[in-house]
């Protein structure tokens, strides 16, 4: 594929390659939970992940968010090799992401979770905040202001004071998909966004997937199970299965290939 | 006016994020605020300072301290009666070594000093969690008791090995030793504690304090969005320390006067401030608060009640007392797991719907 990017069948552009994985190895010990892979991540898509039980995709995003440090081959981010990294480091790169078992504060108020999100933006020290005062408020308020407009684009006004720890599932996984946001990544991790959701919840959370990605032109990595949703709405798809890439491509192309078919359906016995 | 939260909305987001969000608690810290500084100077005495006020001043700067630590970042420490004795060690070095220093300074830089052995204990937070650490500043503890009882240079060769904190003042006035009058003690400790809460309220309110809960509440996923582990965690034992050992150098030059590292800075101190934060409430400034008092005020309570009231023989009545604590302790743990703050929290909530909750 060219690298100058190309248009969606909805007519969207999309740009260059934003992250690029180069022959990925990643082994546990003598587990090998992923085996040579190589994909990109262009600006602007939503690219998804996907696989049936136990095929490296969880490993390859942990991979992407730096948990995971893979034994061969490298990550590419923004047009520059990434050295290996710890996590935290990698989210100032501007690589957010959300968990497939929620993992939000749960001591904490929503607006404190999604604040935290702004952390990588935010520059006071020490000193300056225990004084709050002049720069260190206005930091604050400035930050509240961006945090509060992503609160109304996800539709969480009501529970902004409420500890995370008493909110149902289906809000939390928006809160965590909030925080996530409120750091403007540049590439979006999404770790099985609709799991345990039911038809309603899973039509919202794809609406703010969409949503995401047409407002904030925010680049979108997901792994996700459920096929109607991923065929709706990625623009291309990686296939995963035992840890190897068997297909790449639309979701049309993915859903005729016939080593996809057999991953998913097994293969005919003779 | 009714005592509720309903009907005072905010106009921006600084009203928003202030402290006393709720303009009857605002009067009411003002009020108290007035009554701390301008009334009870006038009328306190040696009894009440020594039994109530000035202990209660100091514990609360203790609880601040590891709340901080334990309660906000969630690391917990059994060493705080070892950094209190750093710091009381620390400032009765200042207060020998340089005896032009005014005592402000020297109860700040003691606390700095603790800050500096605080973060070298807090080192193996990064490696371990929860009981383990317990354990880690368990060591703590001990070792600095022992060593401040060991080496004869901490107490300046002192024949009886304690320590004795000459006189010192602020504007004229002793602050310390003999001659202290009693409103100079309460007073010098009330300006310290008003303005480091203001400063922990302050951290804990903004991002230091949102690091700090993020890595108590969930440390993986605090580290995906950008917190660095390393240096929350150093800073919350940094500020912790700082603040207990502020405590430490009060209790000793303010309040004892003469101190003797096992007795006054023993591991029961560690668990009397651990006490004080369970019982008020983790995580939380007016928990610091609350539990400070609540632990300061029922011995002094019991003993009045018992000996005062009832006329019991002063050692039946000390034994009793401290059943009594303990037993109020437990009942209290088991009705309440999260604090006096948390009883306090749950009747806001009511009221902001009272009388109509439906």
């Amino acid at each position: 594929m060219s690298t100058e990017g190309y248009t969606t069948a909805d007519g969207r552009k999309i740009g260059g390659v934003l992250m690029e994985m180069k022959n990925i190895t990643l082994r546990f010990g003598g587990v090998k939970a992923i085996t040579d892979i190589s994909f990109d991540i262009r600006e602007g898509e939503i690219r998804a992940i996907i696989g049936p039980n136990g095929a490296g995709k969880s490993s390859m995003l942990n991979v992407i968010s730096g948990f995971y440090v893979p034994q061969e081959g490298e990550v590419w981010f923004r047009g520059q090799k990434r050295a290996p990294m710890r996590p935290y480091e990698v989210a100032r790169q501007g690589i957010a992401r959300t968990f497939q078992n929620i993992a939000l504060f749960e001591g904490m108020t929503v607006l404190d979770n999604i604040m935290t999100g702004r952390l990588t933006l935010m520059e006071t020290g020490l000193a300056a905040q225990s004084l709050w005062w002049g720069k260190a408020q206005r930091e604050e308020v400035a930050h509240r202001e961006k945090v509060e407009k992503i609160i109304d684009f996800l539709e969480i006004q009501p529970i902004r004071k409420t500890p995370v720890g008493r909110l149902p599932y289906g809000l939390k996984k928006r809160v965590e998909l909030a925080r996530a946001l409120a750091a403007e990544p540049k590439l979006l991790l999404l770790d099985e966004p609709m799991a345990g959701m039911n038809v309603e919840e899973k039509e919202d959370m794809c609406r703010f997937i969409l949503d995401v990605n047409d407002e904030f032109g925010t680049t979108i990595a997901l792994i996700e199970h459920d096929m109607g949703v991923v065929m709706d709405l990625s623009d291309r798809v990686v296939v995963m299965d035992y840890g190897k890439k068997i297909g790449d491509g639309t979701p049309d192309e993915v859903r005729s290939n016939p080593d996809v078919i057999r991953a998913y359906l097994g293969v005919e016995h003779a | 006016m009714l005592y509720r939260e309903a009907g005072d909305f905010k106009t921006s987001y600084v009203k928003d994020s202030q402290t006393f969000p709720i303009k009857a608690d605002r009067m009411a810290y003002f009020a108290l605020l007035a009554v701390a500084f301008g009334v009870v100077p006038f009328f306190i005495n040696d009894y009440w300072a020594n039994a109530v006020f000035v202990p209660f001043l100091i514990y609360a700067i203790a609880a601040i301290g590891l709340n901080i630590l334990t309660g906000y970042c969630g690391q917990v420490s059994l060493g705080t009666g070892g950094f209190m004795a750093v710091g009381a060690y620390a400032c009765y070095k200042l207060m020998t070594g340089f005896p032009d220093l005014p005592m402000l300074l020297n109860v700040l830089l003691a606390g700095g000093i603790t800050a500096g052995v605080g973060v070298l204990f807090g080192l193996p937070s990064l490696r371990i969690k929860g009981f383990y650490l317990a354990v880690a500043t368990l060591a703590a503890q001990f070792f600095l008791v022992w060593l401040f009882n060991k080496v004869p240079w901490f107490y300046n060769y002192s024949a009886s090995g304690q320590i004795t904190a000459p006189e010192r003042t602020m504007f004229g006035i002793a602050v310390t030793g003999a001659n202290t009058p009693a409103w100079a003690k309460y007073l010098f400790c009330l300006v310290i504690l008003v303005a480091l809460a203001w400063l922990a309220r302050n951290l804990t309110r903004g991002m230091v304090g949102r690091k700090w809960m993020a890595i108590r509440d969930m440390d993986i996923a605090a580290e995906i969005i950008g917190v660095n582990p390393l240096t929350t965690k150093l800073s919350a034992f940094a500020i912790s320390s700082f603040f207990i050992g502020v405590s430490g150098a009060l209790f000793f030059s303010v309040y004892l006067g003469a101190a003797e590292v096992g007795e006054a800075f023993g591991i029961q101190k560690s668990f009397l401030i651990l006490f004080m934060i369970i019982i008020g409430g983790l995580g939380s400034m007016f928990g610091s608060f609350a539990g400070a008092a609540f632990l300061v005020l029922l011995p002094v309570f019991l003993k009045n009640v018992l000996v005062g009231g009832l006329g019991w023989p002063t050692d039946l009545a000390a034994h009793i007392e401290l059943m009594i604590v303990g037993g109020l302790i437990i009942t209290f743990l088991i009705l309440e797991p999260h604090g006096l703050a948390q009883l306090w929290r749950v009747a806001k909530e009511k009221l902001r719907l009272w009388p109509f909750p439906h």
